[in-house]
């Protein structure tokens, strides 16, 4: 389903009923316990209008009248008001190896080019391309240039990428404040990325259970989250294909929950793992060649940081 | 001052020893956010607006109990959210105070105003449960243990 809202007038004015705001407030408490306060109404209306137009109702009240008594579109119009589960920094210690150990060692590997490939396999709405990319944003030194490829099965949230404009609700999770404020621009009721870190990423649809076009190879893979979905076998594919695209001494990393200790033994030796902090990371064979430097030569490295 | 009842939802958390002071206005807000906090182990105490949250921080310090936590609602009669953190932020007994604001008001300016005041964080209306306990974890005031 298409999730992007439509870009409004800031502050429209709103046409709903009091007692339609009322009501659907409370349908949405009850099930979701996300609370909707009085002057968010055209919150409301830029997310149901969609769903009105296509159910052909006049007007919002008359949807909201629909949601009242029709389950399907009560649950089309909850999902509009309670989109997204996803999280900006999602479980945090990924970003935190990222920034302490993962950009250290690749600015050092890769002083010669000065550039980073980064690939947010089945990236969703987005969020997790934008998070790196906000690193990124504070933590590559001066001169560097970084690609983030952001891939999805899901055209439409291909386009929600694209898009880069997020929600009040979706602002919330997990993004500190100081950021929301370098890194957004209000756009009626919603949050637009700024055009410096959009143009750091890139999008492209892809189906990981199918063979992968030609997307080149990555610094550093982030494939968190989504191995879960799949049977075992279409699991070790994905991760057999995946070990020609993750570059000589980068990084893949799976969520916190996902394991590969049940691989067959030809593709167990492909990988190498390494615990960093509470994250494990894995490399191709032969990445882990020698002790990382001491975090002075690590800094020295990333001096020219920017602020 | 309004009640301070610690809040036994099933859902409730282990104390963490930490204490949250929720300032809002709407009796149904400071419920819950009540919930949320007290579900991720927090002692909570409430406020109907920013001159009653100010008493009750005097009366927490004159018995050596100022909360670890405090989330403020900007708009409030008799004194609002923003003029509050000015108010905290002048008292050096309340700088380990972690503010959070928590309000519906969403425009950039009023975000850095209430960041620059001396909030620590910033939660928009309306919210999701998890969205305050992530906001939390980023403080430092909640383990991820307490998260999962």
């Amino acid at each position: 389903m298409l999730r992007r809202a439509r870009s409004l007038p800031i502050q429209k004015p709103v046409t709903m009923a009091p007692a339609s705001f009322q009501l659907i407030a409370a349908l949405v408490l009850r099930e979701t316990s996300i609370v909707y306060e009085p002057r968010k109404e055209y919150l409301v209306e830029a997310r149901l209008h969609p769903l009105a137009a296509q159910a052909g109702c006049a007007d919002i009240d008359a949807y909201i009248q629909l949601v009242a008594t029709d389950a399907l579109e009560r649950r089309k119009a909850i999902d509009a008001l309670t989109i997204n589960e996803t999280s900006w920094f999602r479980d945090n210690a990924p970003y935190q190896a990222f920034t302490d150990t993962m950009l250290p060692e690749l600015v050092t590997q890769r002083a010669a080019r000065r550039h980073l490939t980064i690939w947010s396999a089945a990236c969703s709405s987005g969020q997790e391309a934008y998070s790196i990319a906000m690193l990124l944003d504070q933590h590559l030194p001066a001169g560097w240039t970084a690609d983030i490829l952001a891939t999805d099965v899901s055209t439409a949230m291909l386009a929600r990428v694209e898009a880069g404009r997020y929600s009040q609700v979706e602002m919330n999770r997990g993004l500190p404040a100081t950021h929301l404020v370098k890194y957004f621009t209000r756009v009626g009721a919603e949050f637009e990325i700024v055009p410096t870190l959009r143009r750091m990423v890139r999008t492209r649809h892809l189906n990981l259970a199918e063979r992968f076009p030609a997307v080149g190879q990555y610094d550093v893979v982030l494939l968190r989250n989504v191995l879960i979905y799949f049977d075992q076998p279409t699991k070790h594919g994905i991760l057999r294909r995946m070990h020609q695209h993750v570059a000589p001494g980068g990084y893949l990393l799976l969520g916190s929950s996902e394991t590969t200790l049940d691989l067959p033994p030809d593709l167990n030796a492909m990988w190498e793992r390494e615990q960093i902090g509470r994250v494990q990371a894995h490399r191709p064979a032969g990445s882990i060649a020698a002790p990382r430097p001491a975090s002075s030569s690590i800094s020295a490295a990333l001096t020219g940081a920017r602020p | 001052m309004t009640q301070s009842p610690m809040d036994q939802s099933p859902t409730d958390q282990r104390p963490t020893g930490q204490s949250a002071l929720i300032v809002d206005d709407s009796k149904a807000m400071r419920s819950i956010l009540r919930r949320i906090v007290a579900g991720l182990g927090f002692e909570t105490t409430e406020a109907g607006h920013g001159q009653e949250a100010l008493d009750h921080l005097e009366a927490a310090t004159a018995i050596g109990r100022v909360p670890d936590l405090c989330l403020i609602d900007w708009n409030m009669p008799v004194m609002d959210g923003y003029t509050l953190i000015t108010e905290i932020r002048k008292r050096p007994e309340w700088r380990n105070v972690t503010l959070m604001m928590v309000t519906t008001e969403s425009e950039q300016g009023q975000i850095v105003r209430a960041l620059a005041a001396g909030a620590h964080e910033y939660v928009i209306k309306p919210f999701t449960p998890d969205a305050i306990a992530e906001k939390l974890e980023l403080l430092g005031l909640v383990s991820k243990g307490v998260l999962a």
